[in-house]
């Protein structure tokens, strides 16, 4: 043992001692954070409460069209005639001609039910998340149209650049397990 | 009579709080004649765990692949396969994202707020790196960082820049690592995603600003070997303190320098140092005497760093945004400024109070000040010791790649006849 000591001079020493501490350092950093970390993943999501529908959410995604996405709370839905998430204010006639959407991409299916009453489903291949229906939703109807991250397509960035440009903070880490804010769940 | 108006506006009230909780304005139908049924939201589920865990496997199997080609193998051809095998895993196929130098950014996160879990992910490719560095050297530089990849293979043309010009620019490494901590520990913004030069190229999308960074960054990375590694990398420069202690370390040689001078030209990185002069006598009494003065000195620059970061400080915290949003609420309110923003106008319709918004932003401003002085601080340390490390003379008997800046790649390894000798004998082995 004493004569493998000689052999190391002070600056081997030094580097060996150094190694030493830091991995011990990392080592103890790491096991802090992992017990820290008790919590699964985090994935981005959007508050529906917070959310404006400024249109941030189709322009900044980092995939080229948007992983943001119009989700339907059909519980809520009044099943209007007159939806003002499907019609512009300045409509026309009530049916679907592309001239009366007020959907860019016409993502929104409208179907008849019953008398008076109307269903309205998105065609997420086609939305693109700029949220024009959700304001129109929010603004006269029941607000049942929302904005929100679709896993299937979200890249997960590290800091979302949706998130970045959010006007009104809208955009938040919720964990892996529960990766959506739906509205109106309690009423199913 | 008095009792009793107050009691008609309190019930008043209360149904005006009803009505702003969003009762339905139109009453969901029941369909009793159709019976027509609710369909659902989806939800589909985010990536499995599982990719997680492969993209932890891949790292570590790399790393581990990286270290044994670099050091034992040493061979150019293979460390540059590895290098694009992980520029189209990490760069392409992962689109870029977990990458170590981002990673950081989750680690001082986690440190500050205590609500953040950092991703597993992140966490372990943070530290894998790290620990090989501390034994391997910086094999992971060489063949893993998908950015150091994207600019190694554009290096065609290399022009060797002067030492003392390296030393001063990778004090930008040095303040872009501070900022970082900075700005990921006061919760504001992760900058190194923000100003990733090459994730528009792995993304193929991208704002038109970070695209043409990126093409500069390449461009220039044509002459001058991996700008981004060299002088802006905040993760290498955690990396190149770690590689000076590393027990194994890249040689040129495989057993002894003959100093035949063969390979003095070809690392465009400019690790590779010459064997030192001897002393001159003047000249080892003024080196002393300038020692001396360099050490007094290096205070008084951490002094002067750390004044001068607390200077910039709020200019800083303006990252953040609650910082902006409350100097923009102000300006309105003190009708500065006569129209609203998106942010302002939901900020109002939450009606949260202002008095509310101006304490969290003074908090933030706080943090920004003390970040200043040690942001400032560190980089005046930074400098001075520099200074310091310049003046210290270093005895060197052989060329040999300097321990911080090589970056593994292997590109030394052809230019020395010593190898060409270990090759043909591993061949007559044969």
């Amino acid at each position: 043992m004493a004569k493998k000591k000689e052999k190391i001079n002070r600056r081997q020493f030094l580097h060996k001692t150094l190694r030493g501490t830091i991995l011990a350092g990392t080592g103890v950093t790491a096991g802090f954070m992992c017990t820290k970390n008790a919590k699964a993943n985090m994935v981005w999501q959007s508050d529906p409460e917070k959310c404006i529908a400024c249109g941030n959410c189709a322009t900044y995604c980092a995939l080229e069209t948007s992983a943001v996405k119009c989700v339907h709370a059909f519980a809520m839905c009044g099943y209007c005639k007159l939806c003002t998430g499907f019609f512009p204010p300045e409509t026309i006639a009530l049916d679907t001609g592309a001239e009366n959407q007020l959907c860019p991409t016409g993502a929104i299916k409208r179907t008849f039910v019953e008398d008076p009453y109307f269903e309205y489903t998105i065609d997420e291949s086609l939305c693109n998340g700029c949220g024009k229906c959700v304001k129109g939703c929010n603004a006269f109807g029941n607000g049942s149209l929302f904005l929100q991250v679709r896993h299937d397509r979200c890249v997960n960035c590290n800091e979302c650049l949706i998130a970045v440009a959010c006007p009104s903070g809208a955009f938040r880490r919720v964990p892996a397990e529960s990766p959506y804010l739906l509205k109106g769940m309690d009423k199913t | 009579m008095r009792r009793f108006a107050y009691i008609i506006i309190l019930v008043s009230l209360l149904f005006l709080c009803a009505e702003s909780f969003g009762i339905e304005r139109f009453p969901p139908p029941d369909f009793v004649e159709t019976n027509h049924k609710l369909p659902e939201a989806t939800t589909p589920a985010p990536r499995e765990a599982f990719y997680e865990y492969l993209d932890i496997f891949v790292l570590l199997s790399g790393l581990i692949l990286a270290s044994y080609l670099v050091l034992k193998k040493r061979s150019r051809k293979l460390i540059f396969c590895l290098m694009i095998f992980s520029l189209i895993y990490f760069g392409f196929w992962r689109k870029g994202c977990v990458c170590s130098i981002g990673s950081i950014q989750n680690v001082v996160l986690s440190i500050f707020d205590s609500s953040y879990a950092i991703p597993i992910g992140a966490l372990v490719f943070f530290i894998l790196p790290l620990i090989f560095t501390l034994f391997f050297g910086r094999v992971f530089c060489a063949a893993l960082c998908p950015l150091g990849a994207i600019q190694d293979i554009v290096l065609l043309r290399s022009i060797s820049v002067p030492a003392w010009l390296e030393s001063c620019l990778r004090i930008l490494a040095y303040t872009y690592l501070a900022a970082v901590v900075l700005f990921a520990g006061t919760s504001s913004a992760f900058i190194i995603c923000r100003y990733d030069p090459f994730i528009s190229f792995f993304r193929l999308s991208g704002s038109l600003n970070i695209v043409i960074l990126g093409i500069c960054f390449l461009i220039v990375g044509i002459f001058i070997g991996r700008p981004y590694c060299r002088f802006f990398c905040p993760y290498g420069i955690i990396l190149r303190q770690l590689s000076r202690i590393s027990k194994w370390k890249v040689t040129i040689t495989p057993d002894e320098c003959i100093k035949c001078k063969l390979c003095e030209d070809s690392c465009p990185f400019g690790a590779i140092k010459e064997p030192t002069a001897q002393w001159i006598d003047s000249d080892y009494k003024k080196g002393k005497k300038r020692l001396v003065f360099l050490i007094i000195l290096l205070p008084i620059l951490i002094g002067l760093g750390a004044s001068g970061g607390n200077l910039m400080s709020p200019a800083a915290s303006k990252v953040h945004e609650t910082v902006r949003l409350a100097e923009r609420i102000y300006a309105e309110d003190t009708e500065m400024v006569k129209d609203t923003t998106d942010a302002s106008t939901a900020f109002r319709a939450t009606g949260q109070e202002t008095k509310e918004l101006y304490e969290q932003a003074d908090l933030i401003k706080d943090k920004f000040a003390a970040g200043g002085w040690l942001f400032g601080g560190f980089i005046g340390f930074v400098i001075g010791l520099k200074l310091i490390s310049h003046s210290i003379r270093r005895v060197r008997d052989d060329y040999q790649a300097e321990r911080a800046g090589c970056l593994a790649c292997g590109r030394c390894f052809e230019y020395c006849p010593r190898d060409k000798e270990r090759l043909k004998k591993l061949t007559e082995c044969k």
